[in-house]
């Protein structure tokens, strides 16, 4: 039976910011959906409760090999296994660690520009080439990946804490509270996400990368929040927890002890798929002309400067876009990869 | 004979190792007969009768040796088309749980009718006809407005009625019934399962009843096969297992269902959980946990003995339904046993002789 | 059934508000309209002061955010930067980018859904697993990037097509604007049809069918798929709103005359009511998309229909 696909209390779907955000909320949803009963085909001892407490199909406790598992243990087992994961991670980290250091590997300065190379191809030492105004697009591509880090990772914490936390509450504690929260959420679904970036941010002047994070958690958070929201209230609904209340457990107990534990997992899996799409998103916006400004060195600015030229000299879209991708990609296979692992459904 | 399993074994790809869910399963059906398979959940017999009914989902699981002859032909050698003419029109199968069974988005009417206008090529308007008629039979009340209904807007005992209802639609040979009462009200179950009795002398069909309840089997079933770790472990005429288990398991199993007369003592429980299936224990499966094990039991996996003796006595007293009319050595596999009665215990005989005691104490 | 309608009407209007009045906050007191209108010559004081009262602008924002709201249910979306009525832009730029948002929903659908049954069935095989990874690459990759990576292929290189897209905008010439504008959408589609599908294909309704004898296609017709579609329609829907307000970057790569490039124009040169009224509109047809899948959703799943 196919879970209902939004909640009944959302008066609109989650998309506008298209496929790519949804793809976050969906792979993170599948989480939060009620666990469906065991399996009628008694032969599949792999499939084990979440909590792994020696379901009677599996190896029976106290049988040697039979060790109980749990699930985050679980996960981290079958992620250290999973070649997409390792490969994103390494990537990841790559990534990082260039746009920390970028001097590592790329010694030119991205500003430094000779405007007599413009649009050269490839040369000894610039394996690029040049682009428009004679930069050097190797080390303008290194050094791209500092400003979409930055804003990919700041945006994805803000709105992942600010999410996390207004839409935990909003589950935990319901009410009019909860019942606000969802209508804020709404009116923010309600606005084009590229649309309300060109309106938010062409008014702005700064030339740093906040306005545009900034921009990113106002219109990210909702997203979070709808899926924290989600997953505590299917958390809130465990046996267990009705069980700890029964015992007595005060709200803040069973918050801590036992519901957000349960319900953090999709929201991580959500903020990691989040954090490709938002770096996507930044680069779109810079696209546009709205999001970082020069001399900021980043893939969008970049790929919109290149544009026009694409016959002439291709090259100088196609690597600051293909780092681009790799980049976004990297993300979202981790998320990808990340929710597999914790999903028992589908081990 | 209608249905032969011929040593009948499936696999399971899992994470944890290759899980052997059915082990060389034999057991026979006659035409018009009710024969009870019996076992905890993960016993096999569930996924014995889907790989019967050609269900198994595959991957992850795999049949990988054995043969089920129906009419004579092997179904596992059969070509798809042949297999799928044969499924829901010769053999039918009523699921355990009602609702999921039912597809959702679909009336009940259309889903009984779709029996019809697939198998026999009949128009929608005359199988809507025959759906409505299927759920008079069941004694759905006014069922012709309910056949528009969906199956979220029936009870539980009525879903089951449907379930019935498709399964008896082409009146086919065979009905597999998987624990067909399990998942209803003890007041529901009882109408359910005596209108699947009914419907069953009306038309002749034979049926393999799945269920790990004891109670249910004794009204309805002619003869019983005790599952246990993908193998069949004992199998009798009914009367003859309950007056007289001959295998540690069975006795286990009868001792441990709560009875008015022997109020106030402690209830029977068999020690331990049923092994894993990715780590069988060698010899007899049941060994750890059985009260009678000896070192032959930790080495020697016991094949299916034929019980004789009491088995003889209690089929040639005057009960008349057992083994009298049920098991004069129709079948090859279990000419041996008096009464088709066999065991695969290594101490059948001294298991029987308890029986006696057991009703002693 | 009705009652619910009336219900999610009701829950939409505190949604337009916020969404419009948000907009409005950002356009009207973040942005100096008079000055837009002068451009880069300095305006006159006592004509701005003029300007600003004919447009209500020395009023409370919340006062003049009503009195637009007005104006608008009265068909009266303001003048544009070059003089013209919002309302004319807009009934020149909505055909053009509804036909390149159909193009694409078109493309969602025929083969979102297709390459997702195919990969649920095929749940772990070889092809469902380069499908999987291919949809990934395909949401990694920005619109701005596939846009005129496909555009430089097919139109500049191999010139399958044209590059750009005329005054006309027919629906042959947005076929590749479509592909582009779906790409990201048709990936989540695809991994959304899977998901259901290869979730359904192990459901215990489907094992039933199987056992009622049908043949394996009409088991995947009317059993898996049926339900399956469920969500991926409520997704297609709700997208339709998303894509005309994502279509800005696809119609700017193919200069296109839409929805996208008046808004561009309007945000560029400051022009507050064109920006407002087409945002207006864009919420409105996001709303109205969300209603219908809605009520789309109660038509598709008995089970909401009835509760």
């Amino acid at each position: 039976m196919p879970e209902p696909y939004e909640n009944p209390n959302e008066a609109v779907a989650p998309t506008g910011a298209g496929g790519a955000m949804d793809l976050a909320a969906g792979e993170a949803r599948s989480l939060t959906a009620p666990e469906r009963p065991a399996s009628p085909v008694p032969g599949e001892p792999g499939i084990t409760a979440p909590e792994g407490t020696g379901a009677p199909a599996g190896p029976a406790p106290g049988e040697p090999g039979g060790r109980p598992r749990s699930l985050r243990t679980d996960a981290w087992h079958q992620l250290r296994r999973n070649p997409v994961f390792l490969l994103s991670a390494l990537l990841i980290l790559f990534l990082v660690l260039i746009s920390l250091w970028p001097q590592l590997i790329a010694g030119g300065d991205p500003l430094r520009c000779d405007l007599e190379r413009s649009q050269e191809g490839s040369a000894p030492g610039h394996p690029f080439g040049y682009d428009t105004q004679g930069c050097d697009v190797y080390t303008r591509t290194v050094y791209g990946a500092r400003a979409s880090l930055t804003v990919g990772i700041c945006a994805t914490v803000g709105a992942a804490l600010l999410g996390g936390l207004l839409g935990g509450a909003a589950g935990f504690f319901g009410g009019w509270w909860d019942a606000l929260l969802s209508r804020i959420a709404d009116v923010f679904f309600g606005i084009p996400v590229v649309l309300g970036g060109l309106v938010f941010l062409s008014v702005v002047t700064s030339d740093t990368v906040w306005p545009v994070v900034g921009f990113i958690v106002l219109l990210g958070w909702p997203q979070v929040a709808r899926i924290a929201r989600g997953s505590v209230l299917t958390a809130k609904e465990h046996d267990y927890v009705q069980a700890a209340r029964a015992l007595g457990a005060g709200p803040g107990r069973t918050l801590l002890r036992h519901v957000a534990p349960n319900a953090v997992a999709p929201v991580i899996v959500v903020a990691t798929i989040a954090l490709g799409t938002y770096i996507a998103l930044e680069a779109t916006l810079s696209f546009l002309g709205v999001g970082l400004r020069p001399p900021t060195v980043s893939w969008g600015i970049d790929i919109s400067n290149a544009a026009p030229q694409i016959r002439n000299a291709p090259h100088m879209l196609l690597w600051p876009a293909g780092a681009l991708s790799v980049t976004v990609l990297a993300f979202i296979m981790l998320g990808d990869a990340v929710r597999d692992a914790l999903d028992p459904k589908l081990a | 004979m209608l249905l032969d399993v011929q040593d009948l074994r499936v696999e399971f790809r899992t994470r944890d190792g290759i899980a052997r869910a059915v082990n060389g399963v034999s057991y026979g059906v006659d035409a018009g007969e009710t024969l009870a398979v019996l076992g905890e959940s993960g016993s096999g017999k569930s996924v014995t009768a889907q790989a019967v009914m050609g269900i198994l989902d595959t991957p992850p699981g795999r049949i990988t040796g054995g043969r089920i002859l129906f009419r004579g032909r092997d179904l596992l050698t059969l070509p798809e088309d042949a297999r799928r003419a044969v499924r829901g029109a010769e053999m039918a199968m009523v699921f355990q749980d009602a609702l999921s069974a039912l597809n959702p988005v679909l009336t009940v009417g259309d889903q009984l009718a779709e029996m019809f206008t697939v198998h026999r090529g009949m128009s929608r308007r005359d199988a809507r006809a025959r759906a409505v008629e299927l759920m008079d039979r069941v004694r759905i009340p006014a069922a012709r407005q309910r056949a528009g209904q969906y199956p979220h807007q029936f009870s539980g005992g009525m879903r089951q009625r449907i379930m019935i209802a498709m399964a008896i639609a082409l009146e086919p040979a065979l009905i597999i019934a998987d624990e067909p009462t399990t998942a209803l009200d003890v007041t529901v179950q009882a109408q359910v399962m005596d209108l699947l009795a009914e419907l069953r002398r009306e038309t002749g069909t034979a049926l393999v009843l799945i269920t790990h309840d004891l109670g249910v089997v004794a009204d309805v079933a002619d003869r019983i096969a005790v599952m246990y770790a993908g193998r069949i472990v004992e199998t009798a005429p009914v009367h003859d297992l309950y007056r007289a288990p001959a295998h540690p398991y069975t006795r286990g199993l009868l001792d441990s269902i709560p009875r008015l007369d022997r109020k106030g003592r402690e209830l029977y429980a068999i020690k331990g959980l049923p092994p894993g299936l990715t780590a069988l224990p060698a010899g007899c499966a049941f060994h750890p946990r059985c009260p009678r094990a000896r070192d032959l039991c930790r080495t020697d996996e016991p094949p299916l003995f034929p019980v004789a003796g009491e088995g003889q006595v209690a089929g040639a007293g005057g009960d008349g339904r057992g083994a009298g009319d049920g098991g004069e050595a129709r079948r090859a596999w279990d000419a041996g046993g008096a009464g088709g009665r066999r065991s695969a215990c290594h101490f059948w005989r001294e298991t029987l002789d308890d029986a006696d005691i057991s009703a002693a104490v | 059934m009705g009652r619910h309608v009336i219900r999610r009407l009701l829950q939409m209007i505190p949604v337009f508000i916020g969404s419009t009045f948000l907009i409005f906050l950002l356009v009207y007191a973040l942005g100096d309209p008079v000055a837009a209108l002068f451009g880069d010559k300095a305006p006159d004081p006592a004509t701005a002061a003029r300007i600003r009262q004919d447009l209500h602008l020395d009023q409370p924002l919340w006062r003049q955010y009503l009195h637009y709201m007005a104006q608008i249910f009265r068909g009266d979306f303001g003048t544009a930067f070059n003089g013209r009525p919002v309302l004319e832009l807009m009934a020149d730029a909505f055909p053009v980018t509804l036909r390149l948002t159909l193009v694409a929903v078109a493309v969602e659908v025929v083969a979102g859904i297709a390459f997702g049954v195919i990969s649920g069935l095929r749940r772990g095989r070889p092809l469902d697993t380069g499908l999987l990874v291919l949809t990934l690459v395909v949401v990694s990759v920005p619109t701005f990037v596939s846009g005129y990576l496909l555009q430089f292929l097919l139109g500049v290189k191999w010139g399958w097509v044209r590059p750009s897209v005329s005054f006309d905008a027919t629906f042959a010439e947005l076929l590749l604007p479509g592909v582009v504008l779906a790409l990201v959408s048709l990936a989540y589609v695809t991994r959304l049809t899977r998901t259901a599908v290869a979730e359904n294909a192990r459901a215990d309704y489907v094992r039933t069918a199987v056992a009622k004898g049908l043949p394996r296609r009409r088991v995947v017709t009317h059993h898996i798929l049926r339900n399956s579609l469920i969500p991926v329609v409520t997704f297609i829907g709700a997208d339709v709103g998303a894509l005309m307000g994502g279509a800005i970057v696809t119609e700017r790569i193919f200069n296109i005359h839409g929805v996208g490039y008046q808004l561009y124009q309007g945000i560029l040169r400051n022009n507050a009511p064109t920006v407002v009224g087409f945002v207006t509109v864009l919420v409105i047809v996001f709303l109205l998309a969300n209603l219908l899948v809605d009520l789309g959703y109660a038509v598709l799943d008995p089970r909401i229909r009835h509760a």
